[in-house]
């Protein structure tokens, strides 16, 4: 027995060796391959299928948030499922939160799966690990929500849906100054782009806004996995600030929301858009009232006739999985949308083409507003809308302006 | 016919046929005949994993220490190469928020030194390590290596301006061939081959068996075992800065210990004992992770989806492979043997003349 | 540093060292008798957490009758591991058990993210444990009063069983000697399935408490506490279940006054309990309260 075992498995082994190094027709791998439709042609333009590859986190860290985002896309590709006179099919590959991941993910959607387009990540991090390799393969790219500058800096085939985080860091100064705050605590991920860069831009706004250098009373670093804050709140607490600005993954958010009450801190708390998520006021309870975020979307007050019909339609698709329809998942719309458009007005699948087609976006209508392109490929929005949560829901509060 | 086969004469001609197909296979590969950068990825990494899992082996399996610390000398390894191969032009962009200790900035060093550089400097951690902590029984030793892998995982990620913290580095200039990886691959094994070949691979073999008698016979225990550990780490650190150029970019949280679990499955996989068993696992294992994407994506057959198939499961049947194997196949495909021409024309032939060998591998 | 601060950082300490010193009784247990330490330890304690997850939130079963149910989920889980991943290697080399550990452990943290993926879930708000209590100028909740008593009762509870009843005799005799227990007659399998429970046991009421202090429920939230107070353990005498809350308490004040007199070093609070670790393997391996063990040769 043991030895026909063994015989089995050194054919496994050698097959294995050999479907790895088969030559670059699908048909070696595609008996495994779920979407086997149109696989076995190699080359950007297929018969009848236009592919834009989707990598998001679907596990990890960011998993829930990248969940989200997927979800918006996936429906954008339901309403508007071709382009050109062909479907467009959307391959979705998860980078885990990982940045070794995403490389591999993408090298896989450009080189296997020969997208013409990607779509992500939910995650800055990722998208700027995943940056070279794009650029390089000279695929244009759309963030959804990733709002790092690094992600498109440099790098003239990233575009991004959404607005920036130096953007977001003066927003969120300004609200609390508008509050009447004059000190501030910071805590932030250690390791996370999003929540060190965000947080370091609150800090330069906030001490430029104040004009004291001294009103950011604690900087305080959290490393991943971490779920006892008390400590270091414990410090905060003694240092008495008007506000705690903590950018943080969802994951993490309702811990400090809920240890901070729990030490006694009625400080005002405040995060940015990865905190408008239905997880935190499931985690946090009644804690979670009164904090403050800022986010892209309102499905309230919706932007545009685009932003309309989405809620309406994406609505009913969610059918009650979320309270809200995430902020995200809007973006992850809008990207999708962004993306077809300049493919249409390009009129090719060529990835310079579609590049220079979205460069030229002009006023375009999305979901989250009026589309501009910056010089570096970042939306030019300059409407951030900010909310709280009032009775165990998101409430829209104000929309800021900054020139 | 099968004897005539094992004729010696034979044998060297398979050999070097054998060396010819593979070596032109790369070729192919590398000047882009055949394949494309997603295989290509695929086999310079399970080349990388395959410089790790055998060194991992000469201490885990050969020497029989249980060290779960691969994780940290392969980070000593990638953030050598990754702070001293960036360009000098890049750099500010990347210390964005912690600007770069001012010594180091000035540094470039070429790829190879930046390699070897990071062998020794995990080395000598290792050395350091190895000093106190190899005196300690087996369960013991295993979480403290595990230790000491985070330790350094949590410094590295602490001290922002040597390696720029948890925001890890980008940017670090990939290797344009193949040969690379798999050049570094045939020298590094083929070292740690001939080690284990020599008088101290023996004498690593005999503390495996058993300590106490390889003590009365004069091996001199601490000497050999801190030789098996540092060597051990040099290969890991080389697969770790081997890993920076290949994925352009290194964060500590890559080097969190349950990566240490990849290279545990490859050798129990493999065989403990067995480097050629190693090699075969790493490829199978890295290439299998990959298929087995397949089951992450929803699968519909005949239009209906099946709702088994969803993010995550992939990791399950990876976790359920080891588990399966450590429970009925703890010798692995080779056990303690190494792949040799006689073992592939016995399997051929149906076992007629194959000794048995005993359970008695798997050490301690 | 005013005082009150210092109070409050104090009872955060004893807090969270006694959360560990239930877990580490767990490991600590296990390994004096079958010389193993459970890396799935933690990952039980985990998906006890889910458990009352989904008895609160999605059957909507009263909290009391949940806990209950959920003991009984998770020593279930923990006799299970034992016999799917331990039992059979009982009389393997000890590199293949430990294998199996790591094996069991990253199965279940595998598991637990692929059925409810990785998007945190809330632990269920009992309001009894949650709502704050004001001593002074304290602020604690509930959870966090109540933790180091039901620590110190369960100590004594599992001390009662060790010392005083005949299977806590059997398993006493187990961990001293495994081969000559098993020829004078006890039944290993029953002794083993005991310590599993009782292990079981204690993590299925961390994770209560633990869940109420810190409500985020995600499959690796083991991972860490896992391995902190299997250090625990070790730091009061592996073997000793008096030494293991002893260390648990020790590491997790530790933890916290590292944050409170040296807040530039919180990065390092988990690099802590691991340079902890190798100082207690390297200056006294048997721990603070752990007895000395020849090695036959």
């Amino acid at each position: 027995m043991k030895r026909i075992l063994s015989l089995l498995l050194s054919v496994l082994m050698v097959l294995a060796l050999f479907t790895a190094c088969t030559p670059a027709s699908n048909n070696g791998e595609s008996n495994e391959e779920p979407e086997a439709e149109n696989e076995a042609e190699p080359g950007a333009e297929d018969a009848d299928v236009i592919k834009i590859g989707v990598f998001e986190p679907l596990t990890g860290m960011n998993g829930g948030g990248g969940l989200q985002e997927l979800g918006g896309i996936e429906y954008a590709n339901k309403m508007y499922p071709e382009v050109l006179g062909k479907k467009i099919e959307l391959v979705v590959v998860d980078n885990k939160s990982d940045k070794g991941e995403a490389t591999t993910a993408v090298t896989r959607l450009i080189e296997k799966d020969k997208v013409v387009a990607i779509i992500g990540s939910y995650g800055s991090a990722v998208s700027i690990a995943a940056g070279d390799i794009i650029k390089n393969a000279e695929i244009p790219a759309m963030g959804a929500s990733c709002t790092n500058p690094m992600v498109t800096q440099g790098n003239e085939f990233y575009f991004r849906a959404c607005f920036l985080d130096p953007f977001q860091g003066k927003v969120m100064a300004t609200y609390a100054i508008e509050q009447g705050a004059k000190t501030a605590a910071v805590i932030m991920q250690n390791g996370d782009d999003y929540s060190v860069g965000l947080a370091n831009f609150f800090i330069n706004a906030f001490k430029d806004l104040t004009g004291d250098e001294n009103s950011i009373v604690d900087v305080s670093e959290f490393q991943l996995n971490e779920s006892d804050f008390n400590a270091i709140l414990t410090n905060i607490k003694a240092k008495n600030p008007d506000v705690i600005f903590a950018p943080s993954a969802a994951t993490t958010a309702p811990l400090i929301i809920k240890q901070a009450r729990d030490l006694g801190i009625d400080s005002l708390i405040m995060g940015g858009d990865t905190w408008e998520n239905p997880a935190i006021i499931d985690v946090a309870g009644e804690d979670a009232e009164g904090i403050v975020l800022s986010t892209f979307f309102d499905e309230n007050d919706p932007a545009t006739e685009e932003a309309v019909k989405f809620v309406e339609g994406y609505k009913k698709e969610l059918a009650g999985k979320e309270p809200i329809i995430p902020a995200v998942a809007a973006l992850g719309y809008d990207a999708y949308i962004l993306l077809r458009d300049a493919i249409e007005r390009a009129g090719s699948t060529d990835g310079i083409a579609i590049r220079d087609a979205l460069r030229e976006t002009k006023d375009f209508e999305g979901v989250t507003g009026i589309i501009n392109f910056t010089e570096e490929g970042d939306a030019d929005k300059n409407l951030a809308v900010i909310k709280t949560v009032q009775d165990g829901q998101f409430v829209f509060i104000d929309s800021v302006e900054v020139k | 016919m099968m004897d005539k086969l094992r004729n010696k004469n034979n044998k060297l001609f398979l050999n070097i046929l054998l060396i010819i197909i593979f070596a032109s296979i790369i070729i192919l590969l590398d000047t882009k005949k055949i394949g494309d950068a997603y295989i290509r990825r695929i086999l310079n990494l399970s080349a990388i994993y395959a410089i790790v899992s055998v060194s991992m082996n000469l201490v885990n399996g050969f020497t029989g220490l249980f060290s779960l610390g691969q994780a940290g000398f392969m980070a000593i390894g990638a953030y050598t190469v990754a702070i001293f191969t960036v360009p000098l032009a890049a750099r500010a962009k990347i210390f964005y928020i912690t600007p770069q200790n001012p010594v180091l900035a000035q540094i470039e060093l070429p790829f190879v030194i930046a390699l070897i550089l990071g062998g020794l400097l995990a080395a000598l951690v290792a050395l350091l390590i190895g000093l106190p902590v190899l005196r300690l029984k087996s369960d013991y030793l295993a979480i403290a290596t595990l230790g000491f892998s985070e330790i350094i995982r949590i410094v590295f990620t602490n001290i922002k301006s040597i390696t720029n913290g948890a925001l890890g580095i980008k940017n670090i200039p990939t290797m344009p061939t193949m040969w690379v990886f798999f050049g570094i691959a045939i020298i590094s094994i083929g070292f740690m081959w001939l080690l284990i070949n020599s008088s101290y691979g023996r004498a690593f073999k005999a503390i495996r068996e058993d300590e106490v008698a390889a003590e009365a016979m004069g091996i001199n225990l601490f000497k050999h075992k801190v030789m098996s550990f540092s060597i051990g780490a040099f290969f890991a650190g080389i697969g770790g800065g081997l890993l920076a150029t290949l994925f352009a970019t290194v964060d500590p949280n890559q080097f969190y210990f349950p990566v240490t679990y990849n290279f545990l499955l490859i050798i129990v996989l493999g065989g403990m004992g067995s480097i050629s068993g190693t090699i075969i696992a790493s490829f199978v294992v890295t290439s299998g992770l990959e298929i087995l994407r397949f089951f992450d994506e929803p699968l519909s057959m005949f239009g209906v989806n099946i709702p088994l198939f969803r993010p995550g499961l992939r990791m399950v049947i990876f976790s359920i492979l080891l588990m399966v194997l450590v429970l009925f196949f703890r010798n692995g495909l080779l056990g303690q043997k190494e792949l040799s021409w006689k073992l592939i024309f016995d399997l051929l032939s149906g076992n007629k003349s194959r000794k048995r060998t005993g359970e008695g591998g798997a050490a301690q | 540093m005013t005082g009150e601060i210092f109070m409050q950082q104090l009872a955060n300490g004893i807090s969270l060292g006694s959360l560990y010193a239930l877990l580490a009784i767990g490991y600590t247990m296990v390994y004096g008798i079958l010389r193993l330490i459970n890396f799935a330890h933690g990952d039980i304690f985990m998906m006890a957490a889910y458990f009352m997850v989904f008895s609160i939130i999605t059957f909507n079963i009263p909290w009391f009758i949940a806990i209950i149910i959920i003991i009984i989920a998770t020593v279930t889980l923990g006799v299970l591991v034992e016999k799917a991943a331990y039992r059979p290697l009982r009389n393997a080399p000890r590199m293949s058990i430990m294998i199996s550990a790591i094996g069991a452990s990253f199965l279940l943290e595998n598991l637990a993210t692929y059925l409810f993926t990785g998007v945190p879930r809330g632990f269920p708000d009992i309001k009894v444990l949650t709502s704050t209590v004001k001593l002074g100028s304290l602020s604690l909740t509930v959870a966090t009063l109540i933790t180091p008593f039901v620590t110190l009762v369960l100590l004594y509870l599992v001390l009662f069983i060790t010392n005083k009843t005949k299977i806590g005799m059997a398993m006493r005799a187990v961990s001293k000697d495994f081969e000559t227990a098993k020829l004078m007659g006890i039944n290993i399998n029953q002794v083993i399935s005991i310590t599993f429970i009782i292990g079981s046991f204690l993590a299925a009421i961390g994770a209560v408490l633990w869940g109420s202090r810190y409500p985020s429920v995600m499959p690796l939230m083991g991972v860490m506490p896992g391995l902190k107070c299997f250090i625990a353990a070790v730091l009061g005498g592996i073997g000793n279940t008096t030494g293991a809350v002893l260390g648990g308490f020790i590491l997790g004040m530790a933890e916290i006054m590292l944050i409170t007199f040296l807040p530039a070093f919180t990065g390092y609070r988990d690099a802590m309990a691991f340079v902890i670790l190798i100082v207690v393997l390297l200056v006294k391996p048997t721990g603070l309260l752990g007895e000395k063990v020849t090695d036959k040769v």
